[in-house]
């Protein structure tokens, strides 16, 4: 599809920065404050169908030459290996746990493996909501 | 207000139904999608409503919070709700392309009667 | 260890189909395979020395340790007799198989598998001490023998054969695993070493006879009892090798090990002892008696089978009688019964694993099996015809071999039980005695039939499809060896009855464990009794009736064909297919509406009916939360919004007032301190309008809904039914708390999982499994619609 409305294309490039911005910010304070993997992932695809319905799925493809399919079984495989990343710690299934860490320019950071698992979240809902949309926006 | 929530999930749900039971695709694909608001709000209603604060340990203002569990649940009710609703909306885009019709009467398995 | 060696076929069976593809074409499969139930065998043996010190040995391994289901390998002298008998003629038969089933024109690799599955389920049957495994193992021998029937399955009655085994046995194996169950609710345990200790209280128990009936169904079904026995005649479409491995040597002693094992259990109850040895003994009357007129030799194998297997169980119903008396020289003259049943039971395996695989020689080696059309075959297979009537005779009840000793035993058994004093056989205990004898004779007769109208009489090579000679000597080895244990028993009965039958007779009388089994030894010459007149009696009259053969034998057509159980059973299975297809024709319409209306229906039905019945309705309005103006509004928005959806005669309307539904219920979620709720539904709702809108634009404009009054009343009906049912349910949900709340738990998480997002806490920590298998869901409906839109699927409807 090639659409090409101008004032369409003006919005979308500073929507679409302020989505993934505002996106990517929701997933990563979900361990403290409303956010996580679902909305995250959900946010970061809507920006990702945004940019496709304004620019046309060539154009777009070219700039991000992902297969949205992969990206989904990716993110379910982190979610299975970080469940399954707990029998080499002899600990169930799915166990989470988390630390404190000195970072560079952080500072004190807390890192929870749950972030992780978060990841696979995010990302299988990102690979799934787009796969889904653009199947049914590309066939005509 | 549970009463008055439990009230008006019952209407979602009548109208969800009713629509689920029309003829065109289109329509029981948004009864369900009613139906499933309404089953948020059931859950989240039946968990008690506006018991305290968010379920944010981090906020300093409230000492109580709202039960977190129906909320957890909803969450993934929400997502898996959505990717039911896109299956559904393509098998009846696919079936109108491939069968020609979204009216439930012709679309029958049943060769025979 | 044990456990391990009990999967092994299992692992084998997987292996199969590799091995196969890399070798079929140089190798027979088969010699891979013959080394593993070998080995187990010999593993096996080391067991010995414990039982036979009367000790046992139990491995667990856990399986679903929660629930009490865990594989407990059990071994003691019953379940190490069964072991030794699965591998051993298991090892004989696959040697057998290589020889018999071709490499070029039959699907080996199924044929191994199949039976891999069996000898691994069978051995996990013997060898379990938990019900519910065994009950699992159970079911797969007779998965397995199903598959193996049914191995051939272009001819059709290789598959009825398959189906009839399958609807009986698998009807016995559930009502065995009800009894089962039931026993296991009386004793609260699934182990039937501590049910046996439970004995004394469990006779009185009101379940007790119940479940004794069901479990004897299950044996019965299993050990094809009358008049059960209809599947195994038909079972013998089986390739040979099969038939003389399951249907005569391993998997129809199920039920008798079954009954064996329960024996401490249900013995010394009235019930027990009389279904038990009535059952037996009609068996064995009907068997023989059937097996005189079979003109097909594994007809007359498979009937002598039924009838033999019910001989060895009315001997474990007749000696239960032991444990009535408990340990003392009164029940010694009834335990005998016990350890004729035991010595039979492996006797019956030689002589009828020899006779099966002689049979599958003449069958391979002419071409038929019919006996119009076989004879004067002695002179051309001296081999075979040695071998069979070793086996014939062993059956028959004659010395030097086997069967003639535990046969005596058999007669020792149905004489002391005659002199009863309890259970009323006083009165009707001459009836065992006096059918043994006569299914005895009958027995008798069809031996000589066996034997002589094969290998005697007149050579008819014109009725053979090949000309007869002697097998490659690998097929005749293992028959051979049987046959040579025939003898070989006969002369050392009691180096037998020491290391295998006197520890498999404690298992089922533990009465005498102490005594390490019966004390008595087993011996040919025990003067002029009963017994042995019993024996003359047999062969005279036999002999007499197989002279008269022609004569007498048109008696078996005065029996009306007509009323056979075999004619009640296809009767009764068309029936049930036609009212089957009936019925579900009256429900099944094709129309959606007619079945999305079922389920709703079925759900005002339960859930409104469940909280009329348990008067579940209450209505409690003290804890309700205020309602603020804000709230007020959004709920008459929703209400707008929703009417809008309903009544809109164009899509677009439709689909838009949906999505304003869901932003106010975003909205909603806020008012009630959701924010992670608000946040997903606000974000999701606008996807979905995409996609409606971008779905919309290829589906037709909405119709007119032109339906009859009827049609749209009883919609109407049902939603609005729906929605109070739902409202009421919501009612009495808030009026009542059954259970503290769990929520309290959830509010640690920063204690516990570091996380002061309680929501994010529960989905990525506490229930980490859900969110895992959602998202998983969640991408394999990406992945479907994917496939939907871009695989090209071509329809049979009109384009």
């Amino acid at each position: 599809m090639k659409p090409n409305d101008i004032l369409l294309a003006a919005v979308t490039k500073i929507a679409v920065l302020i989505i993934l911005t505002f996106s990517i910010d929701l997933f990563f304070s979900g361990h403290h404050n409303p956010g996580g993997g679902f909305i995250g992932g959900l946010g970061i695809a809507s920006s990702l169908v945004l940019m496709y319905l304004t620019f046309g799925t060539e154009a777009v493809n070219k700039l991000i030459p992902v297969d949205f399919k992969t990206v989904a079984a990716i993110g379910v495989l982190i979610a299975v290996l970080t469940g399954a990343g707990s029998f080499l710690f002899d600990a169930p299934f799915l166990s989470q746990t988390y630390g404190y860490f000195e970072l560079p320019i952080l500072g004190k950071t807390e890192l929870a493996t749950a972030l992780i698992f978060d990841t696979g979240v995010a990302l299988a809902v990102i690979g799934s909501a787009v796969t889904i949309i653009l199947s049914i926006s590309e066939d005509r | 207000m549970e009463t008055v929530m439990s009230i008006i999930i019952g209407f979602f749900f009548a109208i969800g139904t009713y629509m689920i039971l029309s003829k065109s695709l289109l329509r029981i694909i948004l009864g369900t999608s009613v139906i499933g608001h309404a089953v948020n709000l059931l859950i989240l209603t039946m968990g008690g409503l506006k018991t305290g604060g968010p379920p944010l340990l981090g906020l300093k203002s409230t000492s109580s919070f709202t039960d977190g569990l129906p909320q957890a649940l909803i969450l993934t009710a929400i997502v898996i709700n959505f990717a039911v609703t896109g299956l559904f909306l393509v098998v009846a885009y696919r079936s109108y392309r491939v069968l020609g019709t979204d009216d439930m009467d012709q679309l029958r398995g049943n060769e025979d009667e | 260890m044990i456990n391990l060696m009990i999967l092994l076929p299992f692992f084998f069976a997987v292996l199969i189909p590799f091995l196969h593809r890399l070798f079929n074409n140089k190798l027979h499969i088969g010699w891979f395979i013959l080394f593993m139930p070998a080995a187990i065998f010999t593993f096996l043996l080391q067991y010995i020395p414990i039982t036979q010190a009367g000790d046992t040995w139990t491995s667990e391994m856990k399986w679903l340790p929660s629930f009490g289901f865990n594989f407990t390998a059990y071994v003691d002298g019953l379940s190490l007799l069964f072991g030794l008998l699965i591998t051993g003629v298991g090892t004989l038969v696959i040697l057998y198989s290589i020889f018999y089933m071709s490499r070029q024109r039959e699907e080996l690799h199924n044929f191994y598998v199949y039976l891999m599955l069996f000898m691994g389920a069978m051995l996990g049957v013997v060898f379990s001490d938990n019900v519910v495994v065994l009950y699992v193992f159970w079911e797969l021998t007779s998965i397995s023998s199903f598959l193996l029937i049914a191995y051939w399955y272009q001819r059709r009655k290789s598959r009825d054969g398959a189906q009839k085994s399958m609807l009986i046995t698998i009807f016995g194996g559930l009502s065995m695993l009800a009894g089962l169950l039931l026993l296991s609710v009386i004793t609260d345990t699934y182990s039937i070493r501590e049910m046996i200790t439970q004995v004394d209280s469990l006779q009185e128990h009101i379940l007790f006879l119940p479940a004794m009936i069901l479990i004897l169904l299950g044996a019965f079904t299993k050990s094809a009892q009358f008049p059960f026995s209809l599947w195994l005649p038909d079972a013998m479409e089986a390739p040979t090798p099969i038939s003389a491995y399951l249907h005569s040597a391993t998997m129809v002693k199920a039920g008798i090990y079954l009954v064996a094992r329960l024996t401490p259990v249900f013995g010394g109850d009235a019930v027990w002892f009389w279904t038990v040895s009535l059952v037996g003994i009609v068996t064995l009357l009907y068997g023989s008696w059937n097996a005189v007129r079979q003109k097909d030799l594994k007809a007359l194998l498979a009937y002598s089978t039924i009838s033999q297997l019910g001989l060895i169980m009315s001997l474990l119903g007749l000696g239960s009688a032991a444990i009535y008396f408990g340990y003392g020289d009164e029940s010694k003259v009834y335990a005998i019964a016990i350890m004729a049943a035991v010595f039979h039971l492996v006797n019956h395996s030689t002589f009828k694993g020899s006779l099966f695989m002689v049979v599958g020689i003449i069958d391979h080696e002419t071409g038929t099996r019919n006996l119009q059309r076989l004879g004067g075959l002695m002179s051309l297979m001296p081999i075979s015809f040695t071998i069979t009537m070793i086996g014939s005779f062993s059956m028959a009840g004659l010395p030097p071999f086997n069967g003639f000793l535990s046969k005596e035993m058999f007669f020792t058994g149905v004489v002391n039980a005659s002199g009863m004093n309890i259970f009323e056989m006083e009165t009707l205990g001459m009836i065992f005695p006096v059918v043994a004898w006569a299914a005895s004779v009958l027995t008798f007769v069809y031996c000589m039939i066996l034997v002589f109208k094969t290998f005697a009489g007149e050579h008819k090579p014109e009725m053979l499809s090949k000309p007869a000679h002697e097998p490659p000597i690998g097929m005749l080895i293992p028959p051979a060896l049987l046959a040579m244990l025939v003898v070989l028993i006969f002369f050392f009965p009691n180096i037998l009855a020491k290391y295998i039958l006197d520890p498999a007779f404690i298992s089922i009388l533990p009465d005498y464990a102490a005594q390490g089994g019966l004390g008595k030894e087993i011996s040919a010459w025990h003067g002029f009794n009963t017994e042995l007149l019993m024996t003359i009696g047999v062969v005279l009259f036999g002999l007499i009736l197989y002279k008269l053969l022609p004569k007498w034998t048109k008696i078996f057509n005065w029996y009306p064909q007509s009323m056979t159980f075999n004619n009640i059973y296809i009767s009764s299975v068309e029936l049930l297919e036609t009212v089957s297809d009936d019925l579900t024709k009256k429900y099944m319409t094709g129309y959606t509406r007619d079945y999305l209306a079922y389920i709703f229906a079925f759900f005002i039905f339960i859930v409104g009916g469940s909280l009329w019945l348990f008067d579940g309705f209450t209505f409690d309005m003290s804890n309700n939360s205020p309602v603020s103006i804000y709230e007020a509004v959004m709920v008459i928005g929703m209400i707008i919004a929703a009417l809008i959806a309903l009544f809109s005669q164009h899509r677009l309307t439709s689909i838009i007032a949906v999505g304003a539904l869901g932003y106010l219920v975003s909205i909603l979620f806020v008012i009630f301190q959701a924010p992670d709720l608000a946040l997903t539904q606000l974000v999701v709702e606008t996807v979905t309008v995409a996609l409606f809108l971008l779905c919309f634009y290829h589906l037709p404009e909405f119709r007119k809904e032109v339906s009859k009054v009827r049609f749209k009343f009883t919609n109407m009906l049902i939603s609005a039914g729906v929605g109070l049912t739902v409202t009421l349910l919501a009612l009495s949900a808030n009026g009542t708390r059954l259970f503290e709340t769990i929520s309290g738990y959830f509010e640690n998480s920063y204690a516990l999982a570091g996380a002061k997002n309680i929501v994010n806490a529960t989905l990525v920590d506490f229930r980490g499994l859900d969110t895992m298998i959602e998202v998983a869901v969640l991408c394999i409906a990406g992945l479907a619609v994917f496939t939907l839109i871009k695989v090209n699927v071509t329809g049979r409807g009109k384009k």
